[in-house]
This record gives structure tokens, sequence and C-alpha cells, in this order.
């Protein structure tokens, strides 16, 4: 069912908040000219840490938000101008749900079915995601889990073409993750078009046909599953350093492909030193700073390191900010190595 | 895999704009009838504001008997409770939840959403209008034939202007504070608004501040209407003017996030 022309193309989108008082009411730039493309009959996901701009993304995908640079479009159409009978052919699963708490969810659904000229039965869509367990039960003495699938429901009703889940294993149980996950691929093999967020390797891994990496607003890797996790060399090593003073990477250093990742205290670490030319470049780097570190250390490369270091730095650093130096090495082609496939929170420690 | 879940395929699905809003206003309108504060005040403190009005003696001279001078202002009560205070604190907290946010996702749309809560508005008020009427038809209350017409477009123009104005607080501010503001202000334009008491019966120079108030032109045109038949044009030019005033400020500042 797969057609030449995307359900989704977005160009150059950029987004900015404010202004915000507690910055002396300047402007915020959260997205800085984010490209993705997602084909029908397809997941694509979008994989980042917390405030990475993914929802954000999405929201100017769906019209919900006017992008400020940039082009998006949905189904042929922008969607910030589109009428009912393009919202009608694409479901929404935000990341809080958008669920009324008195309700219920079989009146929720039979009331969301009724925008529709041929919905889906909701009945069978609530026995389908085990809603029918609690369909008479108010959404806010629902578990997070539960309220998770009645709004994958409510996204669903109405037959859509497109989807858009922002985070849909947030909060599930193994058991409620797996028929979430079965149901996405079916979609998929139906022939719907299926956008995602996510900040889980594992969901990304297991549900992906292609992911974009997100994060400081800005694409930072692209590609399948596969390209992803083949290819990146993993005896790459970090290395720490400990110093007095001003460390900032320098153009030669940035040559070599290394960038420096401060830890604070004083600490840096330098990621993807996989060769002693990259040693070289180091100890290079450190004499034309006039530096003498107080300790040096060369540590295996874990999962964190590697998502951190495509993500720019720290999870922390990523909203609403830069991600790399200018003249940093462009990482669009930079793969992930197969560890990956473990969430982020479950990462072993210290080892990959 | 026992439901097959195919998308539609033909284009657009959308139902058509008049069942979907009608869809809309139906379901609001259920919301209303069983959120229990809602009803209290919707229904119970207005009919003890009629019973009550009946038993002291602040409106006597107003109308031939008291029944006659307060079963109008009830009625206009009833379109602050439900209009403005219900109605903006539903708002205020759907819009938290991202619900407004949801909807407005789905073919309903934003429009849609604010024509099916008008419509669930005067469903509701439809059914205060019924039940305060029979009560005060009970309690002795002989509207002016006349006027009863008359009260139709007063009805209707009062929950446009405060219907506007509860989405107005309700879509700029916290919930919390929508909830505060609403509240507070059904009890003082209640009192002192010129919705009970007719606003010639307040203090010198509050009577005449409180004339310009949507509740006062509610309240004294009900009056005028269902006391003496007629259509009175001041509080119709009034209430128009703040329909179109609060109804333009929402539709600038509403948040919908």
């Amino acid at each position: 069912m797969s057609s030449s022309t995307p359900a989704l193309t977005v160009d150059g989108l950029r987004k900015d908040f404010g202004p915000i008082a507690a910055l002396d009411g300047r402007m915020v730039r959260v997205l800085h000219g984010i490209h993705l493309r997602a084909e029908f009959g397809a997941v694509t996901t979008l994989l980042g840490t917390n405030g990475a701009g993914k929802s954000t993304t999405l929201a100017c995908a769906q019209g919900l938000l006017k992008p400020d640079g940039g082009t998006v479009s949905l189904l042929g159409h922008d969607p910030y101008r589109a009428g009912s009978e393009i919202r009608s052919r694409v479901g929404v699963m935000l990341q809080d749900g958008g669920l009324p708490p008195s309700v219920r969810p079989a009146a929720l659904l039979k009331h969301v079915a009724g925008m529709f000229r041929t919905p889906e039965d909701p009945v069978a869509l609530m026995a389908r995601l085990g809603i029918d367990e609690f369909a008479h039960t108010p959404i806010r003495r629902l578990s997070g889990g539960q309220k998770q699938r009645v709004a994958l429901a409510a996204a669903l009703v109405g037959r859509p073409e497109a989807v858009f889940l922002d985070e849909p294993s947030a909060g599930l149980d193994p058991q409620s993750r797996q028929t979430v996950f079965e149901l996405i691929r079916e979609l998929r093999d139906a022939g719907l078009a299926i956008v995602l967020t996510t900040h889980l390797m594992d969901d990304a891994q297991r549900l992906s046909d292609y992911v974009y990496i997100i994060a400081g607003g800005r694409n930072v890797a692209e590609g399948t599953v596969a390209e992803l996790t083949s290819h990146e060399p993993t005896e790459a090593r970090v290395l720490e350093l400990a110093a007095e003073g001003r460390l900032a990477a320098d153009p030669g250093l940035t040559a070599a492909g290394l960038t420096v990742h401060p830890d604070g205290d004083g600490r840096v670490r330098i990621a993807g030193i996989s060769t002693t030319a990259h040693l070289s470049a180091v100890t290079a780097w450190l004499e034309r700073r006039g530096v003498l570190p107080t300790a040096l250390s060369m540590q295996p490369r874990t999962l964190e390191d590697v998502f951190l270091h495509l993500a720019g730095g720290s999870a922390a650093d990523s909203a609403g900010r830069p991600l790399d130096p200018p003249g940093a090495p462009d990482h669009r082609n930079r793969r992930l190595p197969q560890e990956q496939a473990t969430p982020l929170e479950q990462r072993p420690n210290g080892t990959a | 895999m026992s439901t097959p879940l195919a998308p539609s395929r033909h284009g657009g699905n959308a139902a058509s704009l008049p069942v979907r809003i009608l869809r809309h206003g139906r379901y609001e309108t259920g919301l209303m009838l069983r959120n229990g504060e809602q009803l209290v005040l919707a229904v119970v403190l207005p009919l003890l504001a009629l019973v009550g009005l009946t038993l002291v003696d602040v409106l006597d001279g107003v109308g031939p008997t008291r029944i006659d001078a307060a079963a109008p202002g009830v009625l206009a009560l009833c379109v602050v409770s439900t209009a403005f205070t219900g109605q903006g604190i539903a708002t205020g907290f759907d819009r938290r939840y991202g619900v407004l946010t949801f909807l407005s996702t789905t073919p309903l749309g934003k429009a849609g959403l604010i024509f099916g809560k008008a419509v669930a508005v005067l469903c509701v008020l439809a059914l205060q209008v019924v039940l305060v009427s029979a009560v005060a038809l009970v309690l002795g209350w002989r509207p002016d034939p006349a006027g009863i017409l008359a009260a139709l477009p007063l009805l209707l123009l009062g929950t446009a202007a405060f219907t506007s104005l509860g989405l107005l607080i309700a879509g700029t501010v916290r919930p919390e504070a929508t909830l505060a503001i609403t509240n507070l202000a059904w009890v003082l334009l209640a009192a002192a608004g010129g919705l009970l008491l007719p606003a010639d019966r307040l203090p010198g120079a509050l009577s005449a501040l409180v004339g310009f108030l949507p509740s006062a032109a509610l309240g004294d045109g009900l009056r005028a209407a269902l006391m003496d038949g007629v259509l009175p044009l001041g509080p119709v030019v009034v209430l128009l003017l703040w329909a179109v005033a609060a109804g333009a400020a929402a539709t600038r500042w509403f948040k919908w996030t």
C-alpha cells in the first residue's frame, strides 16, 4: 500500500517560543531546521532525550503549532491551515493524553467516533486494546498505562491514514506494551504512515523502519535501524580528563572529528576515540592549550556516551540551544552501535 | 487480529459540520448535567433564590407581586450560572488537561468545539428555564404573555455575552483562577450586579455603574419584558455590545493550551 508521495514531509522547520519573561523577554529557538519524511506503510521514529524538540516537531506536523520557518506538508496539505477533511484522515495521540478525567473510556470513544463518517467500531477497538476491562471507569481513576491505551484508541477510532503517537509506550507494563507494539505493526502493514516519538532505544529498535535522532532541536543522525546499528566501531573509547582552567575545543581538535563535553568540576569527556591518531590529536590539543591534566583515563564507551555524544553533550543541555560549537563536525551520518537496543535507564554501568 | 484495522482510504472521513456540532453539544450537555457542583449552581441555588425572594421584602414595589419581580431575575441568574460560571470552569479544566487540544485534532476542530459548547449551554439553559418557570408558576407567577416572546432574544443575547466572557477567562488564566473568579463574580452579580435586584435599587453611584453591566442589562431587561410586556432597547444594546466585545476578546486572546 505504500505510495511514492510521503504522508509527511518536513523541511527546514524552525520554531521559536517566547518572549520568555525570565530571559528578559527574549525568544528561544527550540527547532533549528528539522527535516523529516514519513512514508505510508512505515513506522518513522523521532528519537531523542526529553526536551530535544520531538513533541514540538510533532505539534508543528499536526498543525497544532504554527512553524516560524520551513515547510510542513501533511497528506499534501499545510496542516496548520487544514480543515476537517484533512484532520479526519489523521489520528493524534498526545503525550499527556488530552483525555477528560470525568468521562468513561466507552463514552469518550463513542463520542470521538461520532466525529467521523465511517469510524472504527469503538467496542471492537476497545476489546482489541483490552480497554473493555475498564470501559466504564472514569478516566481519572485509570492507571497511566490504561489511559495511554485509551488515548491510542482515540487516535485510531477514525480509521486514519496517518497517525502521530507521542511516546506511545510511556507507562505501559510489558504486556500492554506488547499489545500496543503488535497493533502499531499491524497498522503499518495495513498501509498507515506512523510517526512516533520515543526516548527509549529499545522502542525505536523494535518498531521503526526509519529513525531520526533529534537533539537540541536539530537532526543529528538518521537511517534505518540496520543502518544505524551496524557500522559504529565498537572499540571506540571515551577519554576522560581533569584539569585546572578552561578546556574548550579548538579547530585542531574538531578537525580530528572530536568534540569536548564538559562534565563539570573541571572534568571533560571526549568520545569517539578509536585510533591512536585521535589520541595524538588530544595530546596536541592539550599542548596548544598549555594544559597539563591532573588526571587522564580511557574508558570503554557506554550506551549513554554514544547517545549523549550524538545528542550533544548532556540531556540537560539539549533544550533550546545549539548543540555543538560552530565548526563541529556534521553528525548526520553517524552510526549508533548495537548496544543501543537497551533503554537508557537500564544501561549497565560502565560496560558497553 | 480479530479487528481489521484498515484506513478509510476514501479521502475525508469527517462527519458533516452540523452533525459534529450537535453531537458535541449532546456530549457536553450530558457532562454538565452529570456534574454535581454544576447542578447546584445551575438549579439548586437559583430555586433557593426564587423561594427566598418571595419570603423577604427586598423586591417589594418592583412588581405587582414578589414572585412577579423575582422570577425574571432568577432566569437571568440561570444564564450566568450555566453560560459563565459552569461553562468557564469546565472549559478551564479541559484546557488544563489538554482535552481542548485533543478535540481540536479530531474533525470537530476549534469552531465545532465552540459551537458545540454553545449548543450545550442552550440545552441546559432551556431545562433551567422550564424548571424555574414551573416552580414560579406554582408560586403564583403571572408573566405578561406579550413579554414571553421579548424574553427570548434577551436570554439569547445574555447567553452569548456570558458564554464569551466565561471563555475569555477560561482561555487566559489558570483553571483554579477561573474557578475563583467566576464563582466570586456569580455571587457579586447576583447580589449587587442587577441580576436579582433592579440596578436602580442599588445605592446612587453604584446604580449608574451597574446599569452598564451585562448582568443588569439582562436582569432589568427580563423584568421589563416579563412584567410589562415590552422589549426595552437599552438592555438589548448593552448586551449586544458586551457580546461583541467579549466575543472578539475571546477570539483574540483565548489560548488552547
